[in-house]
């Protein structure tokens, strides 16, 4: 079991090193630097002296190998490097937007597998039922809503209509806060989960072991618990690994929406501002973030799973 | 049954929102930028003004009408870009293996880790914001279901009698893989290809939202709700109608790619039947 984890973690290590090998080439294509960027937004115009000096001291006039060659070494020391824009260490500005994004996913998520997974599941005992269509269709229109849109729209009805639950900002990051921005980020993962559940208990329902099972009479309850979970579950577990990505990543459009001081915003800011070291840190930490899941994803599945070895 | 029921809906709302793509000039009462007048500034919907106006006074029937054009165009060459990049590497990855298969593998990999509107906000953080940018960070960035899918069929394809039988007859490299292999990989391809440009619409949608992507005065859907969020009390419709106008082409597209993907990808049917 330990060698497998540390063998799957070391399969992330050249992925990694690779995405911040992409994003650093990415952005030393870019034409004009921070210094540039400061005097386009029309009310601060640099002269020439000071935006020498500024990319001096950033660093950013040396030639991009001698840059590559010290982004690297300062990867290799976990050291992230400097935000342009606040001079502070980007790994310290990473931390404390780190939480209110993850608080944001895990509650979207867990929202997102309570409501998906029975639905799918229900939905695939009674294939054709009037449940069946209804969960179906419930599903396709969440995949198709844009997230913002649900979001906007959630605000409106359940914030400044009803006035039930604030309608933005992180308060004190409780609950009451938390509900609107991880519903209008779970719905379409929920609608994922439906359609993914129900396809894999349609297809292990005409597998022949679940036939042998049910003629030798073992009883429904019992198909459906021994047979039918344990061998869904793995694909479902799968789905939900995968579906993380796309929830950080859309996560960066529903932070924004309701103010939500987490890495989405900060990364959406800091691109604007070309605040170069902290999106490459965002980039980053979001990535490690989806293979870590991703790792512990094909663990649990190697634990449920007896046919999958761990090697 | 089913199946006509999602093609013959999906099919149905992606022709109107093409139809109206294409006849906005002659659908449109105003022109979409232009006719701002702030005595009509946020108007509720009437008989004048189907949708309502916005902030400007401008008429957000024509608007919707006119974004159309903007989220089909990114939609459909994005995806086409995409398509493309996916046949040309999952197939000669597929069909030549060796090194290159490694190397397109590993490429496919990196792409999987980073989150693909992430990846395109990085793009779009490089180039400036502007429809040929959107068309390039979308185009590069969702390549890799595309690219996996062509590799695996190519591999099962590539030791069949009728392959081996081109080969025999002296047939190169790209004639076997452009008319042996890809007419029969094409189903699943296009099926793919059919949900993807949902998936740019909506895209293209989210970065224009976080104003990184169609900047206004440009009728794009995601622009006219980023606009909207402020006037969301006071004029709730600016906010309503180009949400409905996304969703609807979504919809349509993935009720299209459902429909489709029960006649094209032979191997789904049998796993649904």
């Amino acid at each position: 079991m330990l060698p497998f984890v540390v063998k799957r973690l070391l399969q992330t290590a050249p992925i990694l090193l690779a995405v911040a090998l992409l994003i650093f080439v990415l952005f030393s294509v870019i034409p004009g630097t921070f210094a540039s960027s400061m005097s386009d937004d029309g009310h601060s115009v640099l002269d020439t002296q000071v935006m020498e000096r500024m990319n001096h001291e950033l660093g950013l006039d040396d030639p991009v190998q001698v840059r590559f060659a010290k982004y690297v070494g300062q990867l290799a020391r976990l050291d992230l490097g400097t935000s342009f824009r606040s001079r502070q260490p980007v790994a310290t500005v990473l931390a404390e937007r780190m939480w209110p994004t993850l608080k944001l996913a895990f509650t979207a998520m867990v929202f997102a597998i309570l409501l998906g997974v029975p639905l799918g599941f229900l939905a695939a005992l009674k294939p054709g039922s009037l449940l069946d269509t209804a969960s179906m269709v419930l599903a396709i229109s969440g995949l198709s809503l844009p997230q913002f849109w649900l979001g906007l729209l959630l605000m409106y009805l359940f914030a400044l209509s009803l006035g039930w639950l604030p309608s933005f900002g992180y308060g004190d990051g409780g609950f009451r806060n938390l509900v609107l921005p991880s519903v209008a980020l779970g719905v379409a993962p929920m609608a994922l989960l439906a359609r993914t559940t129900r396809a894999a208990v349609l297809e292990i329902m005409n597998a022949d072991f679940v036939r042998t099972a049910r003629s030798k009479g073992m009883s429904e309850g019992r198909v459906v618990r021994w047979h039918l979970t344990r061998n869904a579950l793995v694909i479902v577990l799968t789905t939900i690994g995968l579906q993380f990505g796309s929830v950080i990543g859309q996560a960066v459009v529903v932070e924004k929406l309701f103010s939500w001081p987490g890495l989405g915003s900060l990364l959406v800011d800091s691109v604007s501002l070309r605040d170069i070291p902290v999106v490459q840190g965002c980039i980053l930490f979001i990535v490690l973030f989806f293979l870590l899941i991703n790792m512990l994803v094909d663990v649990l599945c190697a634990v449920i799973d007896p046919r999958i070895k761990y090697s | 049954m089913k199946v006509r029921t999602n093609l013959l809906i999906g099919g149905t709302l992606f022709a109107l929102v093409v139809a109206a793509g294409v006849l906005a000039p002659w659908l449109a009462h105003t022109d979409p930028i232009m006719d701002a007048n702030l005595m009509n500034a946020e108007l509720p919907p009437d008989h004048e003004f189907w949708f309502g106006t916005d902030g400007q006074g401008r008429d957000i029937y024509s608007r919707v009408l006119h974004g159309a054009r903007i989220s089909l165009t990114v939609g459909i060459v994005s995806q086409l870009i995409n398509s493309v990049i996916g046949v040309c590497l999952g197939l000669s990855a597929g069909y030549w293996g060796g090194w290159w298969d490694d190397v397109v593998n590993g490429l496919t990999n990196l792409m999987l880790a980073v989150p693909s509107l992430v990846f395109a906000l990085a793009i779009m953080a490089i180039l400036s914001p502007g429809l040929t940018s959107l068309l390039i960070a979308l185009g590069l960035t969702n390549w890799s279901y595309t690219c996996r899918l062509s590799r695996a069929s190519t591999l099962s394809l590539k030791s069949l009698g009728y392959v081996q039988a081109a080969k025999m007859l002296g047939y190169g490299d790209v004639r076997i893989m452009a008319t042996q292999i890809l007419p029969n990989i094409l189903g699943p391809i296009i099926v793919i290809g059919t949900l993807g440009m949902g998936g740019a619409v909506l895209a293209e949608a989210s970065l224009s939202f976080l104003g990184l992507g169609i900047r206004p005065p440009s009728p794009s859907w995601g622009s006219m709700l980023s606009d909207a969020r402020d006037q969301i009390t006071t004029a709730p419709w600016i906010s309503i109608f180009p949400g409905l106008a996304i969703f609807t082409t979504v919809l349509g597209l993935n009720l299209l790619g459902d429909g489709l993907r029960d006649i094209l990808d032979p191997q789904s049917r049998a796993r649904r039947a």
